[in-house]
């Protein structure tokens, strides 16, 4: 099977705030890191994240929450995703997230949860690390 | 993962997962993965092929989403492929087109898919063409090429679609040599969009000047992409345009033109690929030649690509 030279990743924001100061800059990031990344917008649901990501193929799929909201948002993706095929997609979660919530999510399945004191840099190697590059 | 079988199976039974996968494929250009292309054929299915150019932020991404709808709304199957650049420097881009998108994603018979300009192997042109034919034969009726309006390779790519639409904005036109040389020329249908701002109608009477030198009447229209004002029009003079390419003969022109394309670049990476590896097999043994200088790398690129001839 052939492979992509590049990583792809979807930077979506699930939930209803409005703040995607965060995202663009992990976005900007990836970008200068070599990455293709498709960027969808503010207040995307899970349904509308999972079928982005499995239409543009992605390896990774990068959330970001401010809302509060990650607790549901998150794993519903994961969920989504496993249910419809994209199992073998990374999911990396972001954003205000209490240190209590993380362990979690992470048994839900989000691989990695980087909180606002993260440097893009360790965020672009976590990704270089794990996704799986189709 | 899908294998390859089932990949085909799940293909030609209409799964988009398996449609996503197999661009990505022959976006890498993998010349195996090219040959599946073959399983895919399906005679006699077309799709309606409609390029949207024209400068940054004109409102392509919001009047193809428009487009979409509307052809979504009579019952057609449209798939949308959003080009933006990609940084010449790190290959990565930001592909922010589907941001339009949220008031028709998730409707049924659609299909959205980004491309970054430089992120496939030999470049955009090389992978629009197959790309476009496996949406062909997955059964889109339609297909809506977006593209940045920059760019050789982008005018390579948008020369070969059935309709192509130039978009605009007031100002812009007003200075005629801004549009980028080549751009007018290939316009089937031209829009001023954002009409909503003051001069619009100036604008367009300037194209329709400026596009009366040319060789065809080429409608020149104003629409307002965030709220659908104009778009009907829009859609009765592709219709039209369509129509009449179907008449007399041009739509089989730029279908040929487009496979033919599609068929010297496939052609041209077999034999590429083919040669780069004899040259190497060939040069093993003489590089010292070659870099004590004794051999210039020209007389021997040349003697080396007659007997690659030769022997075929
Ligand atoms: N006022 C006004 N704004 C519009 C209209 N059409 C689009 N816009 C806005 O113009 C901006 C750019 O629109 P896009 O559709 O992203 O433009 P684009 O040509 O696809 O942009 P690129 O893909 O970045 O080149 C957005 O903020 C749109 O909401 C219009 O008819 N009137
Ligand atoms: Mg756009």
């Amino acid at each position: 099977m052939s492979q992509r030279s590049f990583i792809r990743v979807l930077v979506a924001k699930p939930g209803l705030d409005g703040h995607d100061r965060g995202a663009k800059i992990v976005a900007r990031a990836l970008r200068d890191a070599g990455m293709e990344v498709i960027y969808t917008g503010l207040r995307q649901t899970p349904e509308q994240i999972v079928e982005a990501a499995l239409q543009e193929d992605v390896d990774v799929v990068a959330l970001s929450c401010l809302s509060g909201a990650h607790n549901y948002l998150f794993p519903k993706v994961v969920e989504l995703l496993r249910q419809q095929g994209g199992a073998d997609i990374l999911v990396l979660g972001g954003g205000v997230i209490p240190e209590e919530d993380i362990p979690a999510l992470k048994q839900s399945g989000v691989k990695e949860i980087f909180t606002p004191g993260t440097t893009t840099q360790a965020i672009v190697e976590f990704i270089r690390a794990h996704a799986i590059q189709k | 993962m899908l294998y390859k079988n089932e990949l085909i199976q799940s293909f030609l039974s209409g799964d988009m997962r398996a449609l996503a996968r197999t661009v990505s494929m022959v976006e890498a250009g993998d010349l195996q993965s090219l040959q599946l292309l073959a399983a895919f054929a399906r005679e006699g299915k077309r799709a309606r092929l409609i390029g949207i150019t024209g400068p940054p932020g004109a409102g392509k991404s919001t009047l193809a989403a428009k487009l979409a709808e509307s052809l979504l709304d009579r019952g057609e199957r449209v798939a949308l492929l959003l080009i933006d650049p990609s940084s010449p420097f790190t290959g990565g881009a930001i592909l922010g087109d589907r941001i339009r998108m949220h008031a028709i994603a998730g409707r049924s018979g659609l299909y959205i898919r980004s491309l970054g300009s430089r992120g496939s192997l030999g470049g955009l042109s090389r992978a629009v063409p197959p790309i476009v034919q496996l949406l062909e034969n997955f059964g889109f009726d339609a297909i809506i090429l977006e593209t940045v309006g920059t760019g050789q390779a982008e005018t390579d790519v948008i020369e070969t679609v059935d309709s192509v639409v130039v978009v605009t904005v007031p100002g812009l036109g007003d200075d005629v040599q801004a549009m980028k040389a080549g751009i007018i020329e290939i316009a089937d249908v031209f829009v001023v969009n954002k009409a909503d701002r003051e001069g619009a109608e100036r604008t367009a009477r300037q194209m329709e000047e400026a596009l009366k030198l040319g060789p065809s009447d080429v409608p020149v229209l104003t629409t307002i992409a965030t709220t659908g004002v104009g778009v009907p029009a829009l859609i009765s003079s592709l219709d039209a345009h369509y129509q009449t390419m179907l008449a007399d003969g041009e739509l089989a022109k730029r279908r040929e033109r487009r496979l033919r394309k599609a068929l010297h670049a496939y052609a041209a990476s077999l034999v590429s690929v083919r040669l780069a590896e004899w040259v190497e097999e060939q040069l093993t043994g003489h590089w010292a030649d070659i870099e004590s200088g004794r051999v210039d790398i020209y007389s021997c690129g040349r003697r080396l690509a007659e007997e690659f001839q030769k022997g075929r």
